[in-house]
């Protein structure tokens, strides 16, 4: 499939919304796909990468995966600032399939999330798809962008300005 | 929140590039209408038309009075373009990039394979 740039981090996250209730990102990575799987799912490895932009870390990463066992990851911003995200895993298949809720509290929706595998001559390929319950949900979340947690700095603005001038 | 009316006033005032231009120039901090002019080969009457563009979708404020009363960037609207633009892509390509080379890096930790299907 993908056939020019194989140097590492040169891939990229491309977004689909294939029906009204879902958001699809797909991405492929030069690893084996036990490794991606185990990157995903052990909290040793999903602290040091779930991180959103710079300026984020994640003290706190709670994993009890099997089906029904929860997860919770908890972030934190230079300023201090947190922000929660638990869930329930539903199904767990390795190194294939996984299948959990995402919840932020508030008002954001709950949300079912599937992220599936796939090893491609030793590259894997993850495409994940996370249902909303409703359009509007969806839109909402794509439109104003976490914007509660993923928080806005002048940094953010900053990097942004040079690519619109 | 961005409303789908602001987006599309502020996506429109983007949409130029003198104005995207006099915006980079702001970024830098308050700025004169004789400042901002200065690297434009366009008239004064033609920057002005620019910045009153940009008053509008609520881009930049001026001072109150007199003509050579700086103008400041207000980062609002811009923030919610961002957002909007990025704020969930945002999130993953950045996690996705740093996944990638922290496989790199467990790999270069673990050359025999043992991850290997």
């Amino acid at each position: 499939m993908t056939t020019a740039n194989r140097t590492a981090g040169r891939h990229t996250t491309t977004f689909t919304t294939p029906s009204d209730r879902e958001i699809v990102a797909t991405r492929v990575f030069d690893a084996p796909r036990r490794l991606v799987w185990d990157a995903f799912t052990k909290p040793e490895h999903v602290s040091q990468w779930m991180l959103g932009p710079e300026g984020w870390t994640m003290p706190v990463c709670e994993i009890d995966l099997r089906p029904g066992g929860k997860w919770r990851w908890v972030w934190r911003m230079t300023d201090g600032t947190e922000m929660e995200m638990t869930g329930v895993y539903r199904e767990v298949a390795p190194p294939e399939r996984l299948v959990n809720t995402e919840n932020w509290g508030g008002e954001w929706p709950e949300t079912v999330n599937t992220i599936v595998f796939t090893e491609e001559g030793g590259r894997t390929r993850t495409v994940a798809t996370v249902v909303y319950p409703s359009k509007e949900a969806r839109d909402a979340a794509m439109k104003t962008g976490m914007e509660d947690g993923w928080g806005q700095s002048h940094e953010r603005l900053d990097a942004y300005l040079p690519t619109v001038a | 929140m961005a409303s789908a009316d602001t987006l599309t006033t502020t996506f429109a005032a983007l949409a130029d590039p003198t104005r995207r231009a006099i915006l980079a120039r702001l970024a830098e901090g308050p700025a004169t209408v004789k400042e901002i002019s200065e690297p434009f080969v366009i008239s004064g009457p033609a920057v002005s038309k620019h910045l009153r563009v940009l008053e509008k979708a609520g881009l930049i404020t001026r001072g109150r009075e007199a003509q050579w009363r700086p103008r400041t960037l207000d980062a609002g609207p811009l923030r919610e373009v961002a957002e909007y633009a990025d704020g969930y892509r945002r999130f993953w390509e950045a996690s996705h990039d740093r996944l990638d080379a922290y496989l790199e890096e467990l790999q270069q930790k673990e050359p025999n394979d043992d991850h290997r299907e």
